[in-house]
């Protein structure tokens, strides 16, 4: 994994707090983390203090593999926001390897040459702010 | 306990607007009210429950109940479910009624989206999965586009088939003097239509209108008084469609589990529904939907919708006669309101000739809100003609 400049995307900053900061913390450094429970061992997205599953309060952080498919994509034609001059860019689902399936852009891709299905790795782009935004690149 | 013929439609009023540049948002929300309860056979002072969403301005339901005038509340309720919150406040309405809370409740809609700026709500900005999904891009038209895409990856949906509603709502359209866009489009057409967000086209996208609508729901006992015909509410599922910890799965909407309560409770079956109302943001809205309650088989809904089934009034399934949001109205953004008001009108009698219904019987009115691509809500509604 690595952090490099995000290109002709945008990579506005995440609203960042104390239950998500070593997430975001750990995006500057271009790793990707998941939190998992300790009592039922789920993987849990987006990242949060309960279990979604099992409503324990014991969840841990660990590093992904970064690794997935696009479950689903979109090459989207009307910007909005930060986001007004940056069409067409690729909005999309991947289903990480660990099972949860987390919104993300596809980049350093041919936006017709995008299949469902199609494996995936992360990259992060810096946010000028101590995070950087985990995209995904065909892998 | 159940709400089946417990409640009834006593009055529905959409407004005849769709730009309106010198009003306020409060301001639409007393003339629809006034036109609903007019319909009614009633006035605001009559009024002793008042249900309104996230388009009312102010403090929940308490400043458009101040700004109104209402002086007999004993029940409030500002259910936020986006454009299926009306439909929810319906059943809700029932709900009370049925219990003796209140006897006459309103609901109000109004939004002036397309005179006004937009703006973006603080409240989604603080939500927890705010930081997870809005640094990435997505706008309405893109996460309804990942479940379009999503379903016909799965079940080889097409464009042209997603097309096919669209055309179905402009037929209808034609025969309403207040639709947006009156006049019919072909399959052709939706299909060269710009690309907004693949594999959605600009017609394959509801309108964005001014406008409102409102509701008035009385106990029987009020009904029987009444000099209009009323609607039974027969009844009412709603359910959440979560993002499941990371597991969404995009190719389903919340009418899986409302529907079934619906029908349940009204004691029908989908054979027995003689009109529906679907919401129609987009064309998968209504395609995801249909399946959902269980008109065609998961993953049929493509071949269904592609074979006429849709058109009023000899369609299998006639769905919005007024032209629904892809042609008609989208007021506030949120298109539950005017699907209830067009049932009413269906089992009424009193829809546009040429797409009126014979012998409307039951219909069932079902609205989404919130966003496919994420979280969504889904209201489900069955109606009765007053006699059923």
């Amino acid at each position: 994994m690595s952090t490099e400049q995000a290109g002709p995307l945008p990579a506005p900053a995440p609203a960042v707090n104390p239950e998500t900061r070593e997430f975001w913390a750990a995006t500057a450094e271009g790793r990707l983390l998941l939190k998992r429970c300790l009592d039922c061992g789920s993987v849990i997205w987006y990242p949060r203090a309960i279990c979604p599953e099992c409503s324990s309060l014991r969840t841990e952080w660990f590093a992904a593999s970064g690794r997935g498919r696009v479950y689903s994509y979109t090459v989207n034609h009307r910007g909005e926001g930060a986001y007004r001059d940056a069409a067409p860019f690729v909005l999309a689902y991947v289903e990480l390897d660990e099972g949860p399936r987390m919104m993300t852009n596809i980049v350093e891709a041919d936006p017709t040459g995008l299949a469902v299905g199609m494996p995936v790795e992360v990259t992060f782009h810096d946010t000028g702010d101590d995070s950087a935004l985990p995209r995904f690149r065909p892998s | 306990m159940t709400i089946r013929g417990k409640a009834h439609i006593a009055g529905a009023y959409e407004h005849p607007d769709r730009k309106i540049p010198d009003k306020s948002v409060a301001q639409v929300h007393a003339e629809v009210a006034l036109g609903a309860l007019a319909d009614a056979g009633l006035s605001l002072s009559d009024v002793d429950a008042y249900f309104c969403a996230g388009d009312a301005p102010g403090f929940g339901a308490l400043s458009m109940a101040d700004y109104l005038g209402l002086k007999r509340l004993r029940y409030t309720d500002s259910t936020e479910t986006g454009g299926s919150s009306y439909l929810a406040h319906a059943g809700h309405a029932a709900a009370a009624i049925a219990q003796g809370k209140c006897r006459i409740a309103l609901i109000t809609l109004a939004g002036l989206p397309r005179s006004q700026r937009p703006h973006r709500a603080s409240a989604s900005q603080l939500a927890p999965e705010a930081a997870f999904e809005q640094p990435f891009g997505p706008t309405t038209v893109s996460m309804y586009a990942l479940a379009a895409r999503r379903h016909m990856h799965e079940y080889g949906t097409t464009s042209a088939q997603l097309a096919a509603i669209k055309v179905a709502a402009s037929q209808h359209a034609q025969h309403n003097p207040h639709a947006m866009l009156p006049t019919p489009v072909t399959v052709e057409e939706v299909l060269d239509s710009p690309m907004i967000s693949d594999p959605l086209h600009r017609l394959d996208c509801c309108v964005i209108s001014d406008g409102g609508g409102a509701l008035v729901v009385v106990a029987p006992e009020v009904a029987s008084e009444l000099p209009r015909q009323t609607v039974k509410v027969l009844g009412h599922g709603e359910s959440p469609k979560l993002a499941a910890n990371g597991r969404i799965d995009l190719t389903h909407t919340g009418a899986v589990w409302s529907g079934p309560r619906a029908f349940e409770e009204a004691g029908v079956t989908q054979g027995d529904i003689d009109y529906v109302s679907i919401y129609d943001s987009f064309t998968i809205t209504v395609l995801q939907t249909i399946e959902d309650l269980g008109f065609c088989a998961k993953g049929k809904g493509g071949a269904f919708v592609a074979d006429g089934s849709l058109l009023a009034p000899h369609g299998s399934l006639p769905f919005n006669t007024d032209g629904g949001g892809l042609c008609n109205n989208h007021p506030a953004n949120r298109g539950g309101m005017t699907k209830v008001i067009e049932a009413v009108r269906q089992l009424r009698g009193e829809a546009n000739g040429p797409v009126q219904v014979p012998d409307c019987e039951i219909a069932l009115a079902h609205g989404n809100g919130g966003s496919l691509g994420t979280r969504s809500h889904a209201a489900t509604l069955i109606l009765g003609r007053e006699d059923a």
